[in-house]
């Protein structure tokens, strides 16, 4: 990816929401652009809709917990597939209360995709035609994929992690 | 046309009555476990809704607790038809992570074999497209195929299906002569049966008239789904990871990308039967320009090395020893790498925090994305084009569910 590409990109981002950014990286060329959460949806179909930008693929939506910040960061990926650019999105959310508006209005991609979302991490899409779990059972009463839920049993004192590394 | 069209309503849509049919958990049909309850009316599908995760099993909060090479087998469980794929994949993003340079002969035999898997996950779909609109035979002609792909795969790596092929860095032993042996007998012995399976089908007026118009979505809403693979392919979009966004040295290959024009199932069979001529094609370049060279890169930080050299070699068991405990210095990043799998974009989204394991994997499943567009697909369809539907689609439970 040439940086006069993405240069470019975030000028135009810059123009229209430079008050909305937080920060801007590039971790392994993929240009990625940390927003304030409340007005993700209006920065997307700017995305999508303006001329030069056209991400018009959502390739990938999904939660992660920062347990330290106590923040739940949704990350959304997009492409343009006509020049072959992609670009990563992200916002941070309270841990306590995440909630975010829906972007099923853009893309039908997206509606399992916050299903799958609201079902690990919890995170309120706001909105959503649809907003039950997914791949869990629906009587389950947390959100698997937060830290705080350890994989394993915690209460077993036959094995040492310090000695595994981990 | 669809099929509603075609049925004269006998009483007002207000007096209707409709039944409701549970299409799955588990029906011999469906080809895994998945529940659609339709709202019937007759044999019409008025409105359907999905309903997955009968085999759920974590896979991204496993992943937390594992060291990057054991997250290797838990990629095999995803798309099971294509297994290879998913291990390779999962390779390149720890690669990419790490920054480590892989060695010429080491992608082009990723290549033959991601190929081969590529091959074996297409025949099994267009087998079934066949077995669902009443014809076996070609099915049981492919499956005698597949199996030969999986004595290849046993000869490189000693397992079938959930292969656990390679390591990072490369592969943990060359090719063996009988390997090789195998690959140029089946590149000898498939073009033959897939012609064969062609004509059993291709032009066959029951096969068209049950696949063409059946199941059809248009190239804006596939993309609008997040299609991606040769569902999306089938719509007239050429969007392959292969030539967009090439990996492993698949810009060093001469082949087309199939498109098909109405997005139905008849297009999604001839789009994956067009694949596997391709994927002949880009096995016999690789092997005919196969480089020599060392057979994985040199990272003994994350390559385990060969036995025989852990037992009698104090650098190797120590590094050995480092791997297993996990005791490597792995980089902070985060980093995204997809390869074309099976069905689509596969994509593996990493977010390292230096530590043994992944702080946050997460898979971009193509099945996951695409067959939410299901119950749109099959609205107003009769049932059994719904399963023709589901089966062209080539939605697998394992990479569905994760």
């Amino acid at each position: 990816m040439e940086s006069s590409k993405t240069d470019a990109i975030i000028s135009i981002i810059r123009q229209e929401f430079d008050s909305e950014i937080v920060h801007i990286e590039q971790p392994y060329q993929l240009l990625t652009i940390t927003f304030k959460p409340e007005r993700i949806i209006d920065i997307i179909q700017f995305l999508y809709s303006h001329s030069e930008l056209q991400f018009q693929f959502l390739t990938t939506l999904c939660g992660i917990h920062y347990p330290d910040q106590n923040q739940i960061a949704v990350m959304y990926q997009l492409h343009n597939l006509k020049t072959n650019q992609r670009i990563r999105l992200k916002i941070f959310l309270s841990a306590d209360q995440p909630q975010v508006p829906t972007l099923t209005g853009i893309f039908s991609a997206a509606n399992w995709m916050e299903r799958e979302t609201y079902d690990f991490f919890g995170v309120t899409f706001t909105g959503h035609p649809n907003l039950k779990r997914i791949l869990n059972v629906e009587d389950m009463i947390f959100f698997p994929l937060r830290k705080e839920f350890p994989l394993e049993d915690q209460t077993r004192e036959d094995k040492n992690d310090a000695l595994f590394g981990r | 046309m669809r099929a509603e069209d075609s049925i004269s309503p006998i009483v007002p849509p207000e007096e209707k009555q409709y039944s409701y049919l549970n299409l799955g958990p588990t029906h011999p049909a469906t080809h895994g476990i998945f529940q659609n309850v339709l709202k019937m009316d007759g044999e019409v599908i008025v409105e359907a809704e999905s309903t997955i995760g009968y085999i759920h099993r974590a896979f991204e909060k496993l992943a937390e607790r594992r060291p990057f090479y054991q997250i290797t087998p838990i990629t095999d469980r995803m798309n099971y038809c294509s297994a290879p794929i998913n291990n390779i994949g999962w390779h390149m993003t720890v690669e990419k992570l790490l920054g480590v340079e892989i060695p010429k002969r080491v992608q082009y035999m990723r290549v033959i074999i991601m190929e081969l898997a590529r091959i074996t996950d297409h025949l099994i779909c267009n087998a079934v497209i066949g077995v669902d609109t009443g014809a076996l035979t070609g099915f049981v002609y492919m499956f005698q195929q597949r199996e030969h792909v999986y004595e290849i795969y046993e000869e490189i790596c000693g397992a079938r299906l959930t292969t656990n092929l390679g390591r990072i860095g490369g592969f943990e032993r060359d090719f063996s002569p009988k390997a090789w042996a195998k690959i140029e007998k089946f590149l000898k012995e498939f073009p033959e049966v897939l012609k064969e399976f062609e004509k059993l089908l291709v032009r066959n007026r029951i096969f068209m008239d049950r696949t063409i118009g059946v199941g059809g979505i248009t190239a804006e809403r596939a993309l609008n789904y997040g299609f991606t693979g040769p569902n999306l392919r089938a719509a007239g979009v050429d969007y392959d990871v292969r030539v967009m966004n090439p990996y492993s040295s698949y810009e060093d290959f001469n082949f087309t990308v199939p498109v098909g024009t109405q997005g139905d199932t008849y297009d999604r069979f001839m789009v994956r039967q067009a694949e596997m001529w391709q994927s002949l094609s880009i096995i016999r370049q690789a092997i005919d320009k196969m480089p020599a060279g060392p057979f994985h890169a040199d990272v003994p930080d994350f390559y385990l090395p060969p036995k025989e050299e852990v037992y009698n070699n104090m650098e190797s068991l120590i590094y050995h020893f480092k791997i297993v405990m996990g005791e490597t210095d792995v980089p902070k990043g985060e980093v995204y790498h997809s390869v074309e799998g099976g069905n689509g974009e596969l994509g593996f989204y990493l977010i390292s925090d230096g530590g043994r394991a992944p702080f946050r994997l997460h898979f971009r499943r193509p099945c996951f994305i695409y067959y939410q567009a299901y119950t749109e697909m099959v609205k107003g369809s009769m049932l059994s084009d719904a399963i023709l539907t589901m089966s062209s689609m080539n939605v697998i439970a394992g990479e569905l569910d994760a």
